[in-house]
């Protein structure tokens, strides 16, 4: 079957047709949803892309998580319905209490927008299934709070049930831990800072991003792209680094 | 019913590190102020609040603060209350 995933417009959201079609490219059936919607269970999963929803008032993601579909959003994940949220959809998702913690101002402050390389930690969520501990990706990062924090005793729970499911190599923002990206103790709800649409041509300099894409396609029920993972999939961690981004 | 002039000043948790005001501090002796230390950035807010007494525009206050105007994982709360004028 094919995944239907919705990707939440919310006012300020600038990364939603890339996600879209990244995820179409993949063999998903990707539509956009808009954040006034109550409801987002027509679908099989559901990403909050990258962008400034709602002009970043306040603090990323303070407002868009009033948004109307929010409260769906929640549901559906309560539900087991999987979510990621990308970049400022990985902040709404913290301010949504949806994952714990918050992210804040880079260290050093500055904004970043640069391909960094990352490596999976846990392959126990719905955006790392499938894909290899030490597994190493290259993708592009680009914010200014992305520096996540939390307390320790989360931090802890978070080692011990191996929901830090990507972490830098060379952490480029300051974030606990190194940590990129997290998932809930289910492992269907993840968020992390790097964009993994954009990674998913040659053109874009790395593919890595497509086996994350791929693992959520497979994740949502989408067969076509499941198969393709494996014949994209970031270069393990013993290998060159520089390999990466080289393959044909 | 009164009516509450309300400040509130959200600052960053003791410990949690605060870049801008740390930015900031170093760019102090640069213009003379050798003896100026401790700088926390944060923002605040100003606005007013209908209720029957302080002690309930209080607690209307510390839940709106809760709620929206800080992330208590990284931010406090300082809540000033008084009659409007």
């Amino acid at each position: 079957m094919t995944a239907r995933i919705g990707v939440v417009l919310f006012p300020g959201s600038n990364c939603e047709h890339d996600v879209v079609e990244a995820l179409d490219s993949l063999g998903a059936d990707a539509s956009l949803v808009w954040h006034g919607d109550r409801s987002v269970d027509s679908f099989d999963a559901v990403i909050l892309p990258g962008g400034f929803a709602h002009g970043d008032y306040l603090r990323p993601g303070a407002i868009a998580r009033f948004s109307p579909v929010m409260a769906g959003v929640a549901e559906f994940a309560a539900a087991g319905g999987p979510v990621v949220g990308i970049c400022n959809g990985f902040q709404v998702l913290t301010e949504a209490h949806l994952l714990p913690g918050a992210l804040q101002k880079n260290r050093g402050l500055t904004f970043l927008c640069e391909t960094v390389d990352v490596r999976v930690t846990s392959d126990r969520s719905v955006l790392t299934g499938g894909l290899t501990a030490g597994q190493r990706l290259r993708i592009p990062i680009n914010h200014f709070e992305g520096n996540y924090i939390c307390d320790e005793r989360t931090l802890a729970e978070l080692r011990a049930e191996g929901r830090i499911v990507l972490r830098y190599l060379d952490n480029p923002n300051g974030s606990i831990d190194d940590i990129a990206g997290i998932c809930n103790d289910a492992g269907n709800v993840v968020g992390l800072m790097p964009h993994p649409e954009r990674a998913t041509e040659s053109l874009l300099g790395s593919m890595d991003g497509r086996a994350l894409l791929g693992a959520l396609i497979a994740a949502a029920g989408g067969a076509g792209a499941a198969a393709g993972v494996g014949t994209v999939a970031g270069t393990a961690v013993t290998g060159a680094p520089e390999t990466a981004t080289a393959r044909p | 019913m009164t009516r509450y002039a309300v400040l509130v000043e959200v600052s960053l948790r003791p410990g949690i590190a605060d870049p801008q005001g740390a930015t900031i501090e170093r760019a102090l002796p640069a213009l003379g102020f050798n003896r100026v230390s401790g700088v926390r950035s944060g923002k605040a807010f100003r606005f007013v609040v209908d209720a029957i007494d302080e002690e309930t525009a209080r607690v209307e206050v510390d839940d709106l603060c809760r709620r929206l105007l800080t992330n208590p994982v990284i931010e406090d709360a300082a809540v000033t209350l008084d009659p409007a004028p």
